[in-house]
């Protein structure tokens, strides 16, 4: 299945990925040349069959909602890129 | 036999009766590491003054009589593991100045255990790769042959091991990322069962498939360091609350009376008759061991598994990797105008042109209209995968295969074509998507190159797979050491 440029910038819009028109280009040939490969698993016949979302015999995991240590502001602010007092700091989300 | 060149065990054994010290150990070591580095390039970051810190530290525990099988043994950690205070860029410009906060599990497990850290190993970009050339600092060449590729995307943990750059190290495995490299290099690489070893710390790729896992020079090494990284953490949801069974004790029960299946599929028409050849022959090593081996098992999905993965693996990548946006830590574009102009130019300037291509091809297949037709079909197929794979282990203890279809390749042979690297995980991403342990041990060489033998295990039976690894690797007697 062929992508168009459009649908390519489309993608990377939705993945907030700034792309360079060259980019684009070779998106395009490379993810429409990968999804030709998965053409593929159109063969299997998987009706009635249950999509695993992992292997583990796990459904749900519990635990006591119980306060305990965490990091400390000071610690997570010092690898913030940008920051003012007690905040990470960002350009207007609103323009 | 030079001390860089000791197994864990051995090194274990000649530290614990004094005969040489951590310290000593170690700066042969970091010695060793000088000489080779500039040709093979296994490190992204050394740490050689906290390494002799740490084997000092060790050599006091031992003379206190608190050592452990891995205390004060040289140790290099694949740079997608979390290290509290010391730089981890998982092979990305995104992180390139990150210091973590806090240690991964298996980071600090081993830090109990006394074990000294020499450096941070070369990666692929977020473990997308199988060549290493996917590191946006530097690929890593082979040790056996400086023009090859290592393998991938642990090769920097490969590469240190086989060249007597740490004696064990740990790296991750997604699609094949431990065990695949490990052939290629001629070491031991084991991918345990999915939810054996706490992803806590782990930088994140694809979470329903990563796993860490140790490369060693022994089987037996890959048994006493898995040891001290398995077991349920409070931390990760997804770790196995199960008892971690003693993986050496039953290390040297030979493989009599045990069934092993040879399914075909693995053996696809274009490997190469080498490949085929050796790992054919290190079959009958187990049969010569007293194995019952029946050469025609049948996993008649195992075609789908490639395609499944590629969904799978970039849709939980393009989720995961939404963290990196320039806000909370990592490179961060300053200059736009406003916040999510500075987040697309910092995603669109940090990452590599892989990490691009999986984070598209992941936002695609989860993208409306699209999702029932790629990622639930994909989640489909993996059932289907699983299910063949019980089925077989109704009948057999352990599946064998080669692990990856050729020896080394050169480097820039296949960074062009995607897919054509992609196929280099054939026989390895199987284990991943139906979540079972695998292991790639040595079994020969090639025109000069190592070949790996894969021996595939049932979910949470990983001593069984230890146990024929060991066997085969025993009975061969085969031990691969570049020529360095």
């Amino acid at each position: 299945m062929a992508l168009s440029s459009d649908e390519v910038r489309h993608i990377a819009s939705l993945a907030r990925l700034a792309l360079a028109e060259a980019e684009v280009e070779r998106l395009r040939e490379q993810l429409s040349g990968i999804l030709e490969h998965f053409e593929l698993l159109g063969e299997l016949d998987t009706s009635g069959v249950e999509p695993t979302a992992h292997t583990l015999p796990l459904t749900n995991v519990m635990r006591d909602d119980v306060a305990r240590p965490s990091l400390s502001v000071e610690d997570v602010l010092s690898v913030a890129p940008r920051t003012e007092s007690a905040y990470i700091r960002i350009r207007a989300v609103f323009e | 036999m030079e001390l860089f060149e000791l197994s864990v065990e051995e090194a274990g054994r000649r530290l614990a009766s004094k005969e040489v010290s951590s310290v000593e150990l170690t700066r042969a070591v970091l010695e060793r590491t000088d000489r080779v580095e500039p040709g093979i390039r296994s490190f992204i970051t050394r740490t050689p003054e906290l390494a002799l810190e740490q084997a000092a530290e060790a050599d006091r525990a031992i003379a206190g009589g608190r050592a452990g099988p891995l205390t004060g043994v040289p140790m290099a950690l694949k740079d997608a593991l979390s290290t509290a205070g010391i730089r981890t860029t998982c092979g990305s410009k995104i992180l390139e100045n990150f210091v973590p906060l806090y240690d991964a599990f298996v980071v600090a497990r081993l830090r109990e255990a006394g074990a000294v850290l020499v450096g941070k190993t070369n990666m692929d970009e977020f473990a997308m790769g199988s060549s290493t050339e996917n590191s946006a600092y530097f690929p890593t060449r082979n040790p056996w042959n400086k023009n090859l590729v290592p393998g991938g995307s642990s090769g920097g943990s490969a590469a240190a091991v086989s060249a007597g750059e740490a004696l064990f190290a740990l790296g991750t495995d997604t699609g094949g990322s431990i065990r695949q490299p490990a052939a290629l290099t001629g070491v031991v690489g084991m991918k345990p069962t999915y939810g054996r070893v706490s992803r806590y710390g782990v930088v994140a790729f694809a979470s329903s498939l990563d796993q860490v896992g140790p490369l060693t020079r022994t089987v037996r090494d890959s048994a006493l360091v898995l040891q001290a990284i398995a077991g349920h953490d409070d931390d990760d949801s997804t770790s196995a609350p199960l008892e971690v069974p003693d993986f050496t004790g039953g290390l040297d029960g030979g493989v009599r009376g045990l069934r092993i299946g040879v399914p075909r599929e693995y053996f696809p028409d274009d490997m190469e008759p080498g490949v085929r050849e050796a790992v054919s022959q290190a079959i009958n090593v187990l049969v010569a061991e007293g194995a019952t081996v029946d050469w025609e098992v049948s996993l008649p999905s195992t075609p789908y598994a490639l395609a499944t993965y590629y969904i799978i693996a970039p849709s939980e990548a393009s989720a995961n990797l939404a963290r990196y946006d320039g806000v909370k830590y990592g490179y961060s574009y300053q200059e736009g105008r406003s916040m999510w102009e500075n987040m697309e130019q910092t995603r669109g300037r940090g990452f590599g042109a892989e990490v691009k291509r999986r984070i598209m091809l992941g936002t695609y297949a989860l993208s409306s209209g699209y999702y029932d037709a790629y990622y639930v079909k994909a989640q489909k197929v993996r059932t289907l995968i699983r299910a063949e794979f019980d089925e077989a282990f109704k009948t057999y203890d352990v599946l064998v295969s080669p692990t990856t279809p050729t020896t080394a390749f050169p480097i820039g042979a296949k960074v062009d074509d995607p897919y054509t690297m992609y196929l280099n995980d054939v026989c390895t991403l199987p284990v991943n998507i139906a979540g079972l342990p695998g292991i790639s041990v040595p079994c020969g060489l090639v025109d000069g190159l190592p070949v790996g033998l894969q021996v595939m295990g049932k979910p949470f039976d990983e001593a069984t797979m230890l146990r024929v690894a060991h066997t085969y690797e025993i009975a061969a007697g085969f031990s691969a050491r570049p020529p360095l």
